[in-house]
């Protein structure tokens, strides 16, 4: 065995506190190293000559790395010695970065600890064996969960480059929030008229298949070969049937906030989420309707031309397999009522943005006209509130919510020009419109007469006047004073969080969310839309905060992800897969409950014993269900089960450096 | 008898996806913590066995951490509710042993926790520091 160590500088990361040289010069010393040299960039091109002409040089067959994580360079080392005709897995990393020069102070230390890091890797390297992977099918067939914007996106995309989706919505129509919108900063296009034509090619795209008013119920598998169970929540309504005529809506006798007017009109027990909606064919809301709770009622269906009623439906579970999965769960809005100085839900007049939205759009509750909840007149002076629940880690989100300072713009717009005497006031820690045109939009709405104070708002509370204003309470740091404004209606532009229940989602998957419950993306800046996960990429706001644009393209990355997946029709196992070694195991099959893949079945192996035949159990792995997580070899008592890459004699290895 | 200026050995075992990435994060964000832990990279916290953790103590170590995902958030689903029965067991097996429990810390530390990891790793220490070395289990043998 013949050992070669390279020392990276990381430029100065590494060598201003760790001396290079010294660990080259230390690790000489290790067993079996032949040959040991410190490099700037062992990652440049430069530097993977120089451990390609040392290979050569010194005939070289274990490579060991003082470097920066294995999670950022690992796969370049190993492709690496492939290319040399070596097997991937003879390159070990001893972190010395992540792990050394960067949280440590004492440079001598710190090169005690590189040079102990890397011997812990040389000795791991010893018993290093070379592993493989196989050609596994992918099933060219993809789910995406979530149908606003950014999920309907994604599945025209793949079903474009002729590939099967399903598409996944939990409410009866697709549409998500976007649907919810008027108009769209800083175009002021209608949302409706560009969304609506999207929902209708969603649903008539011979390659999507759509599954409203469902759940996903289960997720197993990997990439290219995942099962998922989907809930078809029962609609009541034969769908096939049904011919959307609507009588039934109309004559239902019971109503119901309607959420999708954020709960400021009714609609009925059997509904449609909004007129344009895609399937335009109404479900039955259980929860609410008089016939399941008291059995009495059957209004709807007696008035249903097509007889398409029906109570007795089922939830349905439909299993389906699919190669790649596109998270696109959307958002919520955080409820300001948390946030007691801002009054809402104790006065009519302070409504959230999104509710300003439905007033502003011409099929919500107020048919497009803007008024004060309390009495039905246009509000005169409107004060908007940002970062309600934003950018204060003590009063909500950490985070900035990223759109507001743009709706706000918009909806100070759409108030000048349809009801040119209001005036509208926002109280703001700073605008922030990155963004193509947004900075020109945020200048015209300011030119139209919004009037933007540089400040916080302390408190709104009610004045007790005739009229039943609002006193609006803040600070203006421009003019460095306590300002009050007597406001008809206050906006609250509340913060954007994930959507509720998609931590279950998460779960099912296997994504990590950060600490604000968004999904992780695989790498913040190179892999925005893969997860750590393979073959579940991520769309839209489930990611963090974002406009339509951004949601739209990330939605475009991540079926562009899934059609490069298909189109190479195979992908390549996990290497560092679970191993039985037969001949200790005892076929005791304690392994096989704790697979969480179904990877391990029990199989015989046939020996002589005194020279009879015999037939003995043993524990079997199937390399292309195993993701080599190691619990099996964890557990197994009689030592037989390991784990490629990490193999029990590796990790002793590692242990006995200490 | 703690000897002066006692440097406690820490053999830090950490899941790949999560708490191995929260202690990397914790080097991207400079972060500074004791030079004095090791720490074993595995797929899951899962995969450590009984073995190499009895292994570190006997070879040296004063104090031994896994570390892995948050209860739920496992990458491979389940692993680290194993990895929280098995390690329980271990737990009492220690004082049964005669060893200070507080040498075997179980922690669930996630990619994005690199505060969690240096504080983790901070407290440990100290306790490592009271409890002195830890040669009850220690291979005497090898002169250790
Ligand atoms: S590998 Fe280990 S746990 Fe699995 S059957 Fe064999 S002996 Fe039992
Ligand atoms: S390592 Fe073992 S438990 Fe994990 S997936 Fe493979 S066979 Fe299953």
């Amino acid at each position: 065995m013949r050992v070669g160590v390279f020392i990276c500088w990381c430029g100065s990361n590494i060598k201003n506190m760790v001396d290079v040289e010294k660990v080259a010069k230390e690790a000489e010393k290790m067993p079996r190293v032949v040959y040991s040299q410190d490099v700037q960039y062992l990652c440049s091109e430069v530097g993977q000559a120089d451990i390609s002409k040392a290979i050569d040089e010194h005939k070289l067959d274990r490579i060991v790395i003082g470097a920066c994580s294995p999670r950022m360079h690992e796969s370049t080392f190993q492709q690496l010695l492939e290319s040399k005709g070596l097997n991937p897995y003879y390159v070990e990393i001893a972190n010395i970065r992540e792990q050394c020069s960067w949280v440590h102070t004492d440079k001598d230390k710190a090169t005690v600890k590189a040079t102990e890091l890397v011997k812990k890797a040389v000795a791991k390297s010893y018993h290093a064996i070379p592993l493989t992977s196989d050609l596994l099918k992918v099933n060219k067939k993809a789910l995406v969960i979530g149908g606003g914007i950014a999920g309907i996106q994604a599945a025209l995309d793949i079903a474009d480059a002729g590939y099967p989706v399903d598409l996944v919505e939990q409410k009866p129509s697709i549409g998500g929030r976007m649907a919810q919108f008027d108009k769209t900063f800083p175009t002021l296009d209608c949302s409706a008229c560009i969304l609506t034509p999207k929902m209708v090619e969603a649903a008539t795209h011979e390659n999507i298949t759509l599954y409203t008013y469902s759940e996903v119920e289960n997720v197993a598998g990997y990439v290219g070969n995942f099962k998922v169970k989907i809930k078809q929540k029962a609609k009541s309504v034969k769908q096939d049937i049904c011919n959307g005529c609507g009588d039934c809506m109309e004559k239902c006798p019971k109503k119901v906030a309607n959420e999708f007017d954020e709960g400021n009109s009714k609609r009925k027990a059997i509904y449609t989420l909004f007129p344009q909606a895609v399937p335009n064919k109404p479900v039955i809301d259980r929860d609410n309707c008089i016939y399941y709770k008291t059995g009495k009622c059957g209004l709807c269906e007696k008035i249903c031309p097509t007889k398409a009623i029906d109570y007795n439906q089922e939830d349905e579970i439909v299993e389906n397999e699919y190669g790649a999965i596109i998270a696109a769960t959307g958002f919520d809005i955080k409820d300001p009522q948390d946030l007691s100085e801002y009054y809402y839900g104790n006065h009519p007049d302070v409504i959230t943005s999104l509710e300003l939205e439905r007033q502003l759009n011409a099929s919500g509750p107020t048919s497009g006209k803007v008024i004060r909840p309390s009495n039905g007149k246009t509000p005169e002076k409107i004060v908007f509130v940002q970062c309600v629940g934003s950018r204060d880690r003590n009063k909500g989100n950490a985070y900035c919510s990223k759109v507001c300072c743009l709706y706000t713009a918009k909806h100070t717009l759409l108030l000048n020009e349809k009801f040119p005497e209001t005036e509208s006031y926002v109280f703001n820690i700073d605008v922030r419109t990155g963004g193509k045109g947004y900075e020109e939009f945020y200048e015209r709405a300011r030119h139209k007469g919004a009037k933007y104070l540089r400040g916080q708002v302390s408190k709104v509370e009610p004045l007790g006047d005739a009229d039943n204003k609002l006193l609006v309470r803040g600070y203006d740091s421009s003019i460095g004073e306590q300002v009050e404004i007597e406001a008809d209606l206050v906006v609250l532009a509340t913060s954007i969080e994930p959507k509720v229940g998609s931590s279950k989602i998460a779960g099912l998957l296997g994504l990590s969310s950060d600490s604000d419950g968004f999904f992780s993306e695989a790498h913040p800046k190179l892999k925005p839309v893969e997860t750590q996960a393979q073959g579940i990429y991520l769309a839209g706001v489930c990611q963090g905060p974002k406009d339509i644009p951004e949601a739209v393209s990330q939605a475009s990355g991540a079926s562009a992800k899934a059609i490069i997946l298909f189109n190479k029709g195979e992908v390549k196992s996990v290497p560092t897969t679970a191993m039985v070694n037969e001949e200790i195991c005892s076929g005791c099959m304690q392994c096989k409950p704790v697979c969480p893949y179904e990877a391990i079945s029990r199989e015989y192996v046939t020996e002589r014993v005194a020279g009879k035949e015999v037939k003995r159990p043993v524990a079997s792995i199937n390399r292309a269900l195993c993701q080599g997580c190691g619990a099996c070899a964890g557990l197994c008592r009689s030592g037989a089960m390991d784990i490629g890459g990490f193999t029990s004699k590796q990790i002793m290895a590692e242990v006995d450096t200490l | 008898m703690i000897e002066q200026n006692f440097e406690p050995k820490i053999v830090a075992f950490c899941c790949n996806w999560c708490s191995y990435a929260g202690a990397d994060l914790a080097g991207t964000g400079r972060l500074k913590y004791p030079e004095n832990v090791r720490i074993i990279r595995v797929p899951c916290s899962s995969r450590v066995e009984v073995q190499m953790i009895m292994r570190a103590f006997q070879n040296g170590a004063d104090g031994v951490m896994v570390a892995g995902c948050h209860p739920g958030d496992c990458h491979y689903d389940t692993g680290n509710y194993h990895t929280r029965r098995r390690m329980m067991l271990l737990q009492s097996l220690t004082s049964f042993l005669g060893m200070d429990p507080d040498r075997f810390i179980v922690k669930w530390i996630s990619g994005n926790e690199a505060a969690k990891f240096k504080s983790t790793v901070e407290e440990f220490n100290e306790t490592l520091k009271k409890l002195g070395p830890a040669d009850k289990v220690r291979d005497q043998r090898c002169g250790i």
